[in-house]
């Protein structure tokens, strides 16, 4: 048995034996040497009463015995059994014994009630179901799985549990309500009447001028966004990695610009700027005598908001495959007389594929999750999103219905990850390999630079516009109606005083802005490292289930927020996992949530890398955690900095499954923000949506500054225009 | 082998120092005195909890959420309550908690102290819910693009008919808004399910837009985006006060109002605290803060001032609203799905 067994045994015990195995009861505050030893697991099975914790130590026994009387042959089965056997325990007791007693009815007529019971698990079980996790994957390794690299099966027991209880778990509570009425009991008529409602299905408005179904909106919606996002996303890509343009540093801060704003503030912004008394909407009405109207309310509204909003995360996924792409390819294609348009049509293009089907999975799937958008410039224009928000706090409070509306939304998503995968199909996308590379980027055919400049400059200098509009929101007293300059909003949000003991923070936003700050930080690196270990976990190893592994990664982000916010609290609200109320939950629903887009850029980025370039490492002697570290890690330097930076963010500025989540002590600066929307503090919400954008931009900085560029043996394109320059480079 | 464990153990290590940093501070929260989920604007709330604070000395956690958000998550926390106390928003979802025995019933010694919507209110709901404040449900109009467009000043429900205000009239959807679930409920009473239901039918060639949130026609009238707007009142002050170019009318015809409540979690934890709150929440000091934060609704207390800004109810029409009836959830359901089937789906 290695050490690393051996270790992760240990700490089964001292999760076991030591620590505390429930979480604290909020009743009283126990002495330290009481809550330490005196709670651990251990001694409340033997004097506590706690008898079905008692059982156990029997796998933590035999997890020792291959220490003790080691055997080639049997020590991987003891470990296996061991590690089956200790979580099936740890599963069995959470969940049959609950807060007031037996949890199955069963039980209930079998025992009696209320029969025994338990608060939620603590420190001391979390650390020991960890360890028979540990176990189990280490006692299939030495069985020979995945070459009997215990990394690998380590790391995909990880990933796997992590995805289990935090996704499917919660997730499978509230589609259990789809099927269920008002009361709970189970009545599957119930869900056919809902689902074959004509609100969602109906067709109206192609025959008529009524209108159509909220499936088919949100659909038609989805396919909009993802394609104009795709396109504005490659436009902005190629002029950042293949042109010469001048502005590139700027163009690229504007395009993430809308990434970092919170939602409400585009849609807002848009209102102020094309809403009937809209600044445009009056200079236009001025001049022109174009009549007012109110246009921007609907699909066109919705539209241009989330386009503005998830441009920059196509551009993110696109920039790192656009620098990818091998030159040599491309000066192949020229040597063979290739003009330069059929060689981007017929090189070019093609090796984008991968980047081009993920940017437009990820427009689709973040079109049909976006809330803040649609609920305030959607108009007459509904969407499941907010269809399924108002089912849930609406005047109907149906809960089954958010659910049976969930479940579509569901569908719809996994079809699009389908439809992916069919179109990528088994090719090979890999460019970056380990042979020198030394050839030139082309500049890009005429027709496709220019209707690059031409899609990207008007695009980014409506970002102006619009991002100058929320500027100056803040500091005017009320938009729209009276620009008379004044720091009061500011000032009510962010004032520090001078008190007597220090620096008192008495701003009404100070509170939510320092939760928001801490748990996206924590959230941030959390997210990264697991995306991208599920990434290359997806890309480098081969195991069975692997969709399955991979389609979970993917579900909790196709699911619209409040039902994951409602999901998360009815299962982490009670024993065995009870953290609601906590920062905990926050920060791991975000990781969650967000980490399909670490998995997706890592997926994109890794594919082109060849793989030789792990195996010659590997064959140099290097173990796979240093082959990670020292070759794989540097090259996934861009799909890094998109997961974190858009991990970050948006744990800033997620709205709806956080609006649940949140108390008094972590109150989210979104929830604040939607508050102060509410009450018609269009002001004060934009002053605050000013100063997130900046954290969010230092934050950005700092980031891109710590993880750095990736350096690919390439010359940059803009090196043509100075001979001397490539000259110098031997 | 011994990196890579040292990466899984500092990978396990950081995410078990977070969850410690996360879970001590939730538990910390845990000890708080009093839980309480408020329901109304920001401001309102913070004045109401610090005022409670610096006379008991009770650390209040407060958690402010849209009235049938927090019903959602009462509901959602029913096994393991983390609320105490629901003060305050519109009393519709207050009663459905009160009909899913989410809350529970107590009679407090300032009873006879209230109005009698107020005790109405706690009746209909075999004790388990009070009103705490209410307000009556009216339309506003923007004077500015009233004068522009030359239409006649509106002061009748009936006026909101004229084909001259076509596309010009916004409220909220009833089957997301309690407000505009207020106005069915109201036109319902005021002219009888068939006529009421016509009615609704012919607002619809005017309306231009029904809005997720209850209160949004009152901002978009605020910012010139609708010429009519049908929302609370006491909604539409708060745009006045700020100096919008808006008139407030109380519909000629009478109106309906909301009881905004109060209701204790069953299975408070802290079920002392929780009544001493709702005890105090019912004296005219702390229903003042109110008017004190910018929220014009009429407080439940007889002895409370009512803010001069707030539209009095005694020249108010006022319903006899029953909150019983159309307050139940088989009723709402009937009634949304009709206005669904009936209304929403016609042409313009």
């Amino acid at each position: 048995m290695s050490r690393a067994t051996l270790g992760w045994v240990v700490l089964g015990w001292i999760g076991y034996a030591l620590l505390p195995w429930y979480g604290f009861d909020s009743a009283a505050i126990p002495s330290f040497s009481d809550y330490v030893v005196g709670g651990s697991g251990l001694v409340l099975g033997l004097r506590g009463g706690a008898w079905w914790l008692l059982p156990i130590i029997a796998p933590l026994l035999m997890a020792l015995r291959p220490t003790f009387a080691s055997s080639r042959h049997s020590d991987s089965d003891w470990l296996v059994a061991s590690g089956v056997l200790g979580l099936a325990l740890v599963l069995l007791q959470g969940f049959t014994i609950g807060l007031n007693g037996w949890t199955l009815d069963i039980l209930k007529s079998l025992f009696g009630e209320p029969g025994p019971h338990q608060a939620g698990m603590g420190y001391g079980a979390a650390l020991t179901s960890s360890a028979f996790l540990i176990v189990l994957c280490h006692g299939l390794a030495a069985r020979g799985w995945c070459r009997g690299d215990a990394f690998v099966t380590s790391s995909i027991g990880v990933v796997m549990a992590l995805i289990i209880v935090f996704v499917f778990f919660p997730v499978s509570t509230i589609l259990g309500s789809a099927f269920a009425d008002n009361k709970g009991n189970f009545a599957p008529l119930e869900f056919v009447t809902k689902f074959m409602d004509r609100s969602i299905w109906g067709l109206d408005c192609v025959t008529s001028d009524l209108r159509c179904g909220v499936a088919w909106n949100t659909l038609f919606l989805g396919v909009l966004v993802a394609f104009g996002t795709t396109l504005l996303g490659l436009a902005f890509a190629l002029i950042a990695t293949r042109t010469g343009f001048k502005y590139k540093k700027l163009l690229r801060v504007m395009s993430v610009l809308p990434i970092i704003t919170p939602p409400f503030v585009i849609g807002l912004a848009l209102i102020l700027l094309f809403g009937r008394s809209g600044a445009l909407s009056a200079a236009l009405y001025e001049w022109f005598g174009v009549p007012r109207s109110r246009w921007i309310y609907g699909l066109p509204g919705v539209f241009i908001a989330q386009l503005l909003a998830f441009t920059p995360i196509a551009f993110l996924v696109l920039i790192g495959v656009v620098q990818g792409i091998s030159p040599t390819l491309e000066e192949a294609s020229q040597t063979l007389r290739a003009k330069s348009w059929t060689t981007f049509l017929t090189v070019t293009l093609p090796l984008m594929r991968p980047g081009l089907a993920n940017a437009f999975l990820l427009g689709f799937v973040e079109s049909l999750a976006d809330f803040g958008n649609p609920l305030v410039l959607g108009g007459n224009y509904e969407v499941l999103s907010t269809k399924i928000f108002f089912a849930v706090v609406g005047a109907q409070q149906d809960q089954g219905r958010a659910a049976v509306l969930s479940i579509i939304l569901l569908a719809f998503t996994l079809g699009a990850f389908w439809l992916q995968h069919a179109w990528l199909g088994k090719k090979v996308y890999t460019t970056v390999t380990g042979k020198g590379d030394a050839g030139i980027p082309l500049p890009l055919p005429r027709r496709v630079a220019a209707a690059s400049y031409l899609t990207a400059i008007p695009w980014a200098l409506f970002t102006v516009a619009v991002y100058a509009i929320i500027v100056i929101g803040g500091f005017v007293r009320s938009m729209g109606r009276d620009y008379t300059p004044t720091l009061d909003h500011y000032i009510t949000a962010f004032r520090i005083e001078q008190a007597d003991w220090g620096l008192y923070f008495s701003g009404s936003a100070w509170n939510s802005f320092f939760a928001t700050v801490k748990v996206a930080a924590l959230s941030a690196p959390l997210t990264a490292a697991i995306g991208l270990l599920t990434a290359y976990l997806l890309t480098r190893q081969r195991f069975s289930g692997q969709r399955a592994f991979e389609f979970g990664t993917l579900l909790s982000f196709a699911i619209p927020g409040t039902v994951v916010g409602v999901s998360y609290i009815l299962a982490f609200n009670v024993p065995p996992i009870e953290i609601t109320g906590t920062g905990f939950v926050l920060v791991m629903c975000f990781v969650f949530r967000n980490m399909p887009v670490g998995v997706r850029s890592g997926i994109a980025t890794l594919s082109q890398i060849d793989k030789s370039l792990d195996e010659a490492s590997l064959t140099l002697g290097a173990r796979s955690f240093t082959t990670m570290r020292r070759i794989v890690l540097p090259l996934l330097r861009p799909a890094i900095v998109a997961s974190l930076v858009y991990s970050f963010v948006r744990a800033m500025t997620a709205v709806s499954a956080v609006i649940f989540l949140v108390t008094a002590e972590y109150n989210m600066a979104t929830t604040y923000i939607v508050g102060r929307v509410e009450a018609g503090e269009f002001g004060l919400a934009i002053a605050y949506s000013t100063a997130l954008i900046f954290v969010m931009l230092i934050a950005i900085v700092a980031i891109q500054l710590a993880v750095g560029e990736r350096r690919l043996g390439r010359r940059s394109a803009s090196a043509h225009t100075s001979p001397v320059a490539v000259q110098a480079t031997p | 082998m011994k990196l890579r464990t040292n990466f899984v153990a500092a990978t396990m290590l950081a995410g078990a120092v977070s969850a410690f940093s996360f879970l001590s501070a939730g538990a910390a929260q845990a000890q708080g005195a009093l839980v309480v989920y408020c329901g109304v604007q920001e401001e309102w709330c913070r004045g109401m909890v610090n005022a409670f604070e610096r006379e008991t000395g009770i650390k209040v956690s407060m958690t402010r959420k849209s009235a049938g958000e927090v019903y959602a998550q009462v509901k959602a926390e029913a096994a393991n309550p983390r609320a105490d106390i629901w003060w305050g928003g519109t009393g519709d979802p207050h009663m459905q908690a009160a009909e899913e025995g989410l809350t529970v019933e107590y009679k407090s010694p300032k009873m006879g102290e209230l109005q009698d919507w107020a005790v109405r209110q706690w009746e209909q709901s075999k004790g388990k819910t009070v009103g705490i404040y209410s307000g009556a449900l009216g339309f506003g109009y923007n004077t500015e693009l009233v004068k522009s467009k030359g239409i006649p000043e509106p002061k009748c429900w009936a006026d909101l008919l004229t084909t001259k205000l076509k596309d010009e009239v916004q409220v909220a959807d009833p089957n997301s808004s309690g407000t505009a679930y207020t106005l069915l409920a109201t036109i319902i009473q005021l002219m009888g399910e068939e006529k009421g239901f016509d009615y609704l039918k012919a607002v619809h060639k005017n309306i231009n837009q029904y809005t997720k949130s209850g209160a949004a026609p009152a901002k978009a009238m605020a910012l010139g985006e609708t010429t009519v707007g049908i929302a609370f009142m006491h909604d539409i002050v708060t745009m006045v006060v700020d100096k919008a170019p808006i008139k407030v009318v109380a519909p000629c015809e009478g109106t309906g109002y909301e009881i905004g409540s109060m209701s204790l979690i069953k299975g408070a934890k802290n079920l002392d605290n929780a009544k001493k709150f709702y005890d105090w929440a019912l004296t005219p000091a702390a229903q003042k803060i109110g008017a004190e934060t910018k929220s014009y609704q009429v407080p439940s207390n007889k002895a409370t001032p009512v803010p001069p800004e707030a539209p009095k109810l005694a020249d108010i029409k006022l319903i006899n609203f029953d909150f019983a009836k159309y307050g139940s959830s088989d009723e709402r359901k009937r009634l949304l799905s009709k206005w669904d089937n009936e209304v929403k789906n016609l042409p313009k």
